[in-house]
């Protein structure tokens, strides 16, 4: 037992009630600041309620913006979108971000394998009873070449460009079945059925919308109604509610670092502002081992506020 | 219960019984010995406290535990009445509107409490483990409440699900805590989370009763070191 023979370092702190002792009720205490937030809180939900914005729907985004969720639909099957191009936990088409030398996303690796073209529009598409020309197209995209496959795709895609994103004014041309299939597959998110097709992917039980909000969050309706609701990265993100409600405030620490400089502009800025949170963190949790910095407050004479009543008492003494 | 009947007169003297010493009782001894020694009941529950202790900002730390309770008592019946219940009921809605009054509130107290705590420099005297058990205690109600977020079931959860796992998938940690699971994220929400922040808390505050309030700091010219002790 070496440590019961090494010497007990001095007390560094006076005894608490060395300073003197006063009546105190902390039962009251508790009760009367338990009453007091309870109190508060009524009138706080009383006065401003909560938001509740109703959550963006495949069908609502496909039926105002056919022409943003045929592009999108587009780019999950040419394997262009977003998440097509993500890397971990999704797919191999990307690194993930990395911190400095640490790949810690493609350590990890692929976890919720996705395939844009199989997720997205495929499988929904295999899931629905089908009139013969889309089966025949389905069954010509299946049997194609992969180069046959992305000429098609880009004939197409070059077409809504020119057409302004809207799939009715596209001219005929060279697309293979890439229209009749893109176009069934917007008339099943118009109806609502494709959301439904996207959860069942996971089983029968449905808690998992990481598909549903991935396809979503691809196409630019989403972002541009975040944008609306000042929600977007550049707008110090999700820490805002809609609305004027005050949302996360608590995470304006960590939504700071997204607003400049090289986190804003790189690549790995997420891993960026991740590992400069943990630095931070770490810093905070252990400031009290950490000389000089531990000395910080003896310098910020709050502390002569705070206790003001002590010092005034101890000086008259 | 042979035990239960036997009274004062008849129970072994604890003085004289051939039991007793440093090892007597067993583990139910060492766990009775390692409480109630460390922590009397006087010192579990005062009634008095040291002079020194007569500024408003020290309400802010029963405030911060008022509003955990506040928080853990309308998230309790959101949680009885099922996630969607407060799109459907207006009586749901008022509940889901405390539920997130009181975690502003909370938030809010707590922020101030421990940037007052900062300033006096409370981790002095052995009070180490005291501040670091508030900042895990910070940390965690802010993942907490962020999970929370997350399981409204509206647009803002949406939104907020699909940027925070761009952070997350960064570092790795999306392959295993993904934000747009909602069966995932309401498990952590409403049993694995608060269980966490509820064992810190109590931590926190069997620690404060235990060290007390942090004495002030001497004025300038008076002898003192800021050294803490690194034990708690």
């Amino acid at each position: 037992m070496i440590s019961r023979l090494r010497p007990r370092r001095p007390q560094t702190e006076p005894d608490p009630y060395s300073f003197g002792s006063r009546p105190y009720d902390l039962v009251k205490e508790f009760v009367l600041a338990l009453v007091a937030v309870v109190v508060l809180t009524v009138v706080l939900a009383a006065a401003f309620s909560s938001p509740d914005v109703k959550p963006m729907t495949i069908a609502s985004w496909s039926q105002a913006d056919p022409g943003d969720f045929t592009t999108t639909a587009l780019a999950e099957l040419d394997g262009s979108s977003d998440t097509a191009g993500y890397g971990p936990p999704y797919n191999t088409a990307g690194d993930g971000q990395k911190l400095g030398p640490l790949a810690l996303a493609r350590a990890v690796g692929v976890t919720h394998p996705i395939d844009t073209a199989e997720a997205f529009v495929l499988t929904p598409l295999a899931a629905a009873p089908q009139s013969p020309d889309v089966t025949a197209a389905i069954s010509t995209w299946k049997s194609a070449s992969a180069d046959q496959q992305s000429g098609w795709t880009g004939a197409y895609s070059d077409a809504l460009t020119k057409a302004d994103g809207d799939p009715a004014k596209v001219p005929a041309g060279d697309y293979g079945p890439v229209p009749t299939m893109l176009g069934q597959l917007t008339r099943q998110a118009q109806s609502g059925s494709l959301e439904g097709q996207l959860l069942s992917e996971t089983g029968f039980y449905h808690s998992d919308y990481t598909l549903p909000l991935l396809f979503l969050a691809d196409g630019g309706d989403m972002s541009a109604q975040a944008q609306t609701q000042h929600l977007a990265g550049d707008q110090w993100g999700m820490m805002n509610e809609v609305g004027n409600f005050p949302g996360q405030v608590w995470l304006a620490p960590y939504t700071f670092w997204y607003q400049i400089s090289p986190y804003k502009t790189s690549g790995n800025g997420d891993a960026l502002v991740w590992g400069t949170m943990g630095l931070v963190g770490a810093v905070l949790l252990f400031l009290p081992l950490i000389p000089g910095l531990r000395s910080v407050p003896r310098y910020i004479p709050v502390y002569r506020l705070i206790w003001r009543e002590h010092y005034r008492s101890r000086a008259k003494a | 219960m042979t035990g239960e009947l036997l009274d004062a007169t008849t129970r072994p003297d604890p003085q004289s019984d051939p039991q007793s010493g440093p090892d007597a009782g067993g583990w139910t001894g060492a766990l009775r010995r390692g409480i109630f020694d460390k922590m009397p009941p006087e010192q579990l529950l005062p009634d008095t406290q040291p002079s020194y202790v007569a500024s408003w900002i020290y309400v802010f730390g029963v405030l911060t535990l008022t509003a955990f309770l506040t928080v853990v008592g309308t998230g309790t019946v959101l949680a009885l009445k099922g996630a969607a219940w407060w799109h459907v009921s207006g009586t749901g809605h008022f509940v889901n509107s405390l539920h997130l009054w009181s975690v502003e509130l909370f938030m809010t107290f707590m922020s101030i409490h421990l940037i007052a705590k900062f300033f006096m420099a409370a981790w002095r005297g052995k009070r180490v483990m005291t501040w670091i058990t508030g900042v895990i205690a910070l940390g965690c109600s802010a993942f907490t409440a962020l999970t929370g977020y997350l399981i409204q079931q509206n647009f803002d959860s949406q939104w907020i699900a699909t940027q925070a796992k761009d952070g997350l998938n960064s570092i790795g940690v999306g392959a295993y805590f993904n934000t747009m699971d909602f069966g995932q994220m309401l498990i952590w929400h409403v049993a694995l989370l608060p269980l966490v922040v509820s064992v810190i808390v109590v931590w926190h505050i069997v620690l404060v009763r235990r060290r007390g309030v942090v004495p002030p700091l001497p004025l300038p010219g008076a002898p003192a070191a800021d050294a803490p002790e690194v034990h708690a």
